[in-house]
């Protein structure tokens, strides 16, 4: 019974979020059985939309499945955009550094330089969180904006194409990476690639890691209950760096395999906050608490907000309405799942630890400002 | 170097620091009401992307600035209601349920600004500086601390009243209790749902100004207009320790950062190919602040956390 409503509760948010859907619709003067039709048409509607859209939600996939670890170790990690950047700059520059390497080696390398990347930058806020009690919320948005202006500047000057520059176009983009280092694509004549199944696999791989090892074991201990945590020996703060490092380095793959499973084959931005991600660490958070915060059902949600992207791409082409509605949609999907009573429980009894291990570190803290 | 340190343009960028800041200030006032009554809205940046949008294009429309101000009120009251809602009737998580409100503000906005508007086109008429009578003409200082629009003097103007209503009134103390023991209030009759609905339509309306301020300041919307400014307002409350004065030095700083980043891009003290890392010192400061900050000063004790009445 209760797996009925939790299942539910996804199913009544997209409901409502379809109705907003054709309010707003028709208010901008479209109809919306012919926009329903064609957001379903451009994403599902033939085996080459099918496959945009698996490689729309690949990102998602990761960026779901690392804030699933983390919000299973009482942290709310909503740095994925500046940790999909971290990951894509520095797979770029190592793809940059070693053109020539033979792709099975040069294109693990690129993937695991994504990992390192957005794993750093997600080490960062956790151990801030860890050692300074900075609130890990403020920290990691702060970190997108900068991750955003750090990317804009290696993309303009250091990375730059040297043919923007001599063309005085100055888009910034890097130069077409190395041929070894791109996803190979999987079914002929689509944009199916490799990184799709590296995406399933690492979600898979978190749901393991989580629930079949003992340091999973240890993470959802120390969401369970900070203080029992660490009266059984479990380093709560190390555990709480841990849990970012790891949720970041997924939203890091991600940005390599935006970056290797491009057309172009490179790294390129136009400027904006969401120029190159996208807006696939907000994206992904959606995917992940519609799919009840949990890896593998992170999978078949952010398949469908990765067609509402290319089903919303389409609707743009074919009726003119701006593809902005999917990140809208995607709000409104958010504002619903949220307020329905048994994910606000879920969630809530998740986030318990959070103000416990709050109140907990003021008390050492005061306590050592007593004794000192 | 030496070009930035005359008193000229020392006192522009005071000037342009000023302006600056008082999206940063209207939209921290209104962050910290409804912080101190126990309830985090990380959802400020979305609504003043919408509110900025409807202020803009009624501006563009009607050519009526106080209008175009109403809407963006009126925009903040609606989105107040609505996170109300999720959050005290509905228990939302806060920590996420704001980000929500962001999205839907960030894509609205741009759905609508590309549909209804298309070409980023400018306003007729910016919001007009009013000269202050006496005092903007003392030299220097006058044009630098009293020419500024009439939403600036609002914003500081609502420093003192924010520490008036959050102190000497009795609807504040029923804020602050609301925050820091709900249970408490709950049992001394004062109803909590009632302060945290008010306490969140009015920060939300603030933010509303806050966009308006920023759209209409600029001249000019375009998509993700605020990169951001609202996610830091967020962080300006946890800077100013829950107190309106402490708000306002931090929205000055950030003003004033801003202020001297885009002057110095313009002197070329900065290279232009640092003009990106310099755009990210907001962001910087606001981690900066909350590592030396964290620990020293605590929340509402009731930040975040759903109020249950058994």
């Amino acid at each position: 019974m209760h797996r009925l409503v939790s299942a539910a509760v996804p199913l009544m948010a997209a409901l409502a979020a379809f109705a907003c859907a054709a309010v707003i619709l028709v208010a901008l003067g479209a109809s919306p059985v012919d926009g329903f039709r064609a957001i379903f048409s451009g994403a599902f509607g033939s085996v080459d939309r099918l496959s945009v859209t698996a490689v729309r939600a690949a990102p998602l996939i990761l960026v779901g499945a690392g804030i699933s670890i983390s919000f299973r170790a009482s942290v709310i990690n909503i740095g994925g955009e500046g940790q999909i950047i971290a990951g894509a700059l520095l797979s770029t520059v190592v793809a940059l550094a070693f053109p020539d390497l033979p792709r099975p080696v040069l294109l693990p390398m690129v993937l695991v330089a994504g990992l390192v990347g957005g794993g750093i930058w997600g080490a960062i806020p956790g151990a801030l969180k860890a050692y300074a009690s900075v609130n890990e919320i403020l920290s990691t948005i702060m970190l997108n904006i900068v991750a955003v202006q750090f990317m804009n500047f290696m993309l303009r000057s250091p990375l730059i194409d040297p043919l923007e520059i001599e063309r005085g176009t100055r888009i910034p983009q890097t130069e077409r990476l190395s041929d070894n280092a791109a996803l190979p694509t999987l079914i002929g004549g689509t944009r199916l690639h490799l990184g799709v199944v590296v995406a399933i696999v690492a979600a898979i791989g978190a749901y393991v890691l989580l629930w079949r090892t003992p340091l999973g074991f240890r993470l959802r201990a120390v969401g369970h209950s900070p203080d029992a945590a660490r009266a059984a020996g479990i380093p709560v703060k190390r555990s709480i760096v841990t849990a970012l490092a790891l949720s970041g380095s997924l939203a890091g793959l991600a940005g390599a395999i935006l970056v290797f499973g491009s057309e172009g084959q490179r790294m390129v931005t136009d400027g904006s906050a969401a120029g190159f991600t996208g807006s696939a660490g907000f994206n992904g958070i959606v995917a992940a608490l519609f799919g009840g915060l949990h890896p593998l059902w992170t999978i078949p949600s952010a398949y469908v907000f990765g067609g509402l992207i290319t089903g919303a791409n389409h609707l743009q082409r074919v009726l003119q309405v701006p593809a902005a509605l999917a990140v809208t949609l995607n709000g409104i999907v958010v504002m619903f799942v949220v307020s329905s009573s048994n994910v606000r429980e879920r969630m809530s009894s998740l986030l318990q630890a959070r103000s416990e291990f709050r109140e907990s570190e003021s008390t050492i803290a005061s306590e050592e400002v007593v004794s000192s | 170097m030496s070009e930035f340190f005359t008193i000229s343009v020392l006192f522009a960028t005071l000037a342009a620091g000023i302006r600056l800041a008082t999206p940063y200030l209207l939209a921290g006032l209104g962050e910290t009401i409804g912080q101190r009554s126990g309830v985090l809205n990380l959802g400020v940046d979305g609504v003043m992307q919408l509110s900025a949008f409807f202020a803009y294009w009624t501006a563009l429309r009607t050519d009526n600035l106080w209008l175009a101000a109403l809407v963006g009120l009126g925009v903040g009251v609606v989105m107040g209601v609505v996170y109300g809602v999720m959050t005290v009737q509905f228990k939302a998580e806060q920590g996420i349920s704001g980000i929500g409100i962001f999205l839907f503000g960030l894509g609205f906005s741009d759905l609508m600004f590309q549909r209804k508007v298309g070409t980023p086109t400018f306003v007729p008429h910016k919001l007009p500086t009013v000269d202050i009578p006496l005092l903007s003409d003392i030299p220097n200082l006058g044009p630098a601390l009293f020419s500024h629009s009439l939403l600036t003097y609002m914003a500081f103007l609502m420093v003192p009243l924010v520490s008036l209503l959050l102190s000497r009134t009795t609807f504040g103390t029923n804020i602050r209790a609301v925050g820091e023991n709900p249970e408490a209030a709950d049992s001394l009759g004062v109803s909590v749902a009632r302060v945290r609905y008010t306490s969140i339509i009015i920060g939300n309306a603030m933010a509303g100004v806050a966009g308006t301020a920023l759209v209409l300041d600029l001249g000019i919307f375009q998509p993700n207009l605020t990169q951001g400014l609202g996610f830091i307002a967020v962080a300006l409350v946890y800077f100013g320790a829950w107190r309106a004065p402490g708000v306002m030095v931090g929205a000055l700083l950030y003003g004033l950062v801003q202020a001297t980043v885009v002057s110095w891009k313009a002197l070329e003290i900065i290279p232009r190919s640092w003009s990106d890392i310099a755009s990210s010192a907001p962001a910087v400061l606001t981690i900066v602040a909350l590592v030396v900050l964290a620990g020293r000063i605590s929340p509402p004790a009731a930040l975040a956390k759903p109020f249950d009445r058994h």
